[in-house]
């Protein structure tokens, strides 16, 4: 194992965040902060209450989870794509450092900058909103394994992309929205029957049902689904990276 | 010897179909400074860039200190240090923390002491704390040299490494490649500059359309180029060249008018004096004369024109016997 080199990329990759401090931690604290005071407090104070916790304790874990997916999906993607755009992935390649370790430095990297901005998100959520946590372990799995797989995923997304656009299109266009329509604001049971079954189909409904159980204690899937989901959507992203190495896709001739 | 690097019926088809490394046989000794010479698209890259590992090649063999490139690729690609022909630099970084960089990310643990070295030897030590997006396109170029020599690497592959540098710090950058090779690191160089194969290489291996036509002695091919032609304008037309004229080996040329002859200016005795006794002696009355010095940017043209079956075998056996 080349530790050596997946220390250099850890790093070099964390040293990013600080360059880019505001773009990369402030702001997606301040916009989901945001959605806390205006959804939490502001209109929250006027809803009932969902699923037995206040509508503003209700949306704190399905927006940390927005952030968690579209953070390391951007960090991943944009850590492998922007060397091959500047050219500076010719070094990567040449180097004896195997498939494996570029993938735990560089998703390691991704899933650390964004599980801390999780755990930000939580903290400042603190300020906005009454909130518990039932399952503290739990919560920390889920958010690890999220960010982990959502990296990965990200990986995956910056090696396909040959344009900035196609970086931004699967974050903007398919996480967002699953995100918003996975129960980020409401509960599915709220749903008719015909949009709960629909719902179901999206596989964000589980990764946000199975946090907000390990906050509150309460889901609208049964948690140990919302734990299988996640490692299958995880299996998936690892035997995707293994054949881009395998192949070289996008990477090498 | 064992060469250091050590090539086998290399192929490389892309999937365009297109053959750009056509059963390519090389080795390179160790210590050697060898440049590798072709015109645009011949192939130099694309078989620098399988040796790197940045390429996948499609068949053949490929041995780096006789570490197999495909199923001993750490112990291959450990003992490289490789400066693109292209300027890829992380802009927002600083020349320190780049070269430190490459260190770590060829496995070696770091060494503030080896990295101010190198840094002094290129010239970049005053520039440490700056940021590569400040550089001009000269010291960048050097910081990717730095880069390439963070790992202590035993070969060193310079792909175009003057292209679009001035004269002054191309003469600089041939100083740092000498005092390498001093220091027992094996430099492979592309280059389109003929002065620089010249200039610096021990060996000169020629490739064109993905086949390589020629590698040779650099010495051997100076001797080549010290090959010069006289030609003797006649005053009288003649129809053959007399026989009192045979020892010299002279060609009739441009309709019975001139004379050729061949010699090596690099002999002892040119044999231009016998020459001349000899003509005065047969009667043949000059009206002018002329020598010309083929280069090797000469040899080169002709080489990469059109090589045929003959020339291209005979290359390839060339470059078996000079390996």
């Amino acid at each position: 194992m080349n530790f050596h080199a997946i220390a250099a990329i850890y790093k070099f990759e964390m040293a990013r965040t600080w360059r880019t401090l505001f773009q990369s931690v402030v702001s997606p604290v301040i916009s989901t902060s945001l959605y806390f005071v205006v959804f939490g407090s502001a209109i929250g104070s006027r809803i009932d209450e969902v699923q037995g916790v206040s509508y503003g304790a209700f949306i704190v874990p399905g927006l940390i989870m927005l952030s968690l997916m579209t953070q390391s999906i951007s960090n991943a993607s944009f850590a492998i794509y922007f060397p091959k755009f500047i050219g500076t992935v010719y070094e990567l390649l040449s180097a004896p450092i195997s498939y494996v370790e570029i993938v735990i430095s560089y998703v390691g990297a991704a899933a650390t900058k964004s599980a801390v901005l999780g755990l930000i998100i939580l903290g400042t959520s603190f300020f906005f909103v009454d909130i518990s946590i039932a399952h503290p372990f739990m919560m920390l799995l889920f958010l690890a394994l999220t960010a982990i797989t959502f990296s990965l995923f990200g990986f995956i997304i910056g090696i396909w992309a040959d344009n900035f656009e196609k970086l931004q299109i699967v974050p903007l266009l398919i996480v967002t929205p699953l995100t918003f329509l996975g129960g980020t604001f409401y509960s599915i049971d709220m749903l008719p029957d015909i949009w709960q079954k629909i719902t179901l189909l999206n596989p964000v409904v589980y990764l946000v049902s199975g946090f907000r159980w390990s906050f509150y204690g309460v889901a609208d899937v049964n948690v140990g689904i919302s734990l299988l989901m996640i490692s299958v959507f995880l299996a998936s992203c690892l035997v995707i990276v293994a054949w881009i190495f395998k192949t070289g896709y996008r990477l090498k001739s | 010897m064992q060469p250091i690097i050590s090539i086998r019926g290399l192929n490389k088809r892309y999937e365009s179909g297109f053959h750009a490394l056509k059963n390519v046989d090389l080795d390179i000794a160790d210590g050697d400074i060898f440049a590798l010479l072709g015109p645009n698209g011949a192939g130099k890259t694309t078989l620098i860039s399988v040796i790197c590992g940045i390429v996948n090649p499609s068949d053949g063999e490929v041995r780096v200190d006789g570490h197999d490139i495909i199923s001993d690729y750490r112990g291959a690609r450990e003992r490289i240090g490789l400066v693109p022909q292209e300027l890829t630099t992380d802009a927002f970084e600083t020349v320190w923390a780049t070269v430190s960089f490459s260190r770590g990310l060829f496995g070696k643990p770091k060494n503030p002491a080896h990295i101010e070295k190198v840094l002094k030897d290129l010239s970049l030590w005053d520039k440490r704390n700056d940021m590569l997006m400040t550089l001009s396109g000269g010291m960048k170029r050097r910081v990717m040299i730095a880069k390439a020599l963070s790992h202590e690497p035993k070969i060193l592959f310079l792909d175009e490494p003057t292209a679009g540098v001035d004269v002054e710090l191309r003469r600089s950058m041939w100083e740092v490649v000498r005092s390498l090779r001093e220091h027992g690191v094996t430099i492979i160089l592309t280059t389109h500059y003929l002065e620089e194969a010249e200039q610096m290489a021990d060996r000169i291996g020629v490739i064109n359309a993905g086949e390589i036509i020629l590698v040779e002695d650099k010495n051997e091919l100076m001797s080549k180029l010290g090959e010069k032609r006289l030609t003797l304008q006649l005053e009288d037309t003649i129809e053959r060249v007399p026989d009192t004229l045979a020892r010299h080996e002279l060609d009739l040329v441009d309709n019975g008018n001139a004379l050729l002859y061949t010699y090596n200016a690099n002999d002892k005795r040119t044999g231009i004096n016998s020459l001349f006794r000899d003509l005065d002696s047969a009667g043949i009355r000059l009206r002018d004369v002329d020598t010309k010095q083929s280069s090797l940017e000469e040899i080169f043209v002709d080489l990469v024109k059109t090589p045929t079956p003959e020339s291209t075998s005979g290359a390839q056996a060339t470059a078996k016997d000079n390996a």
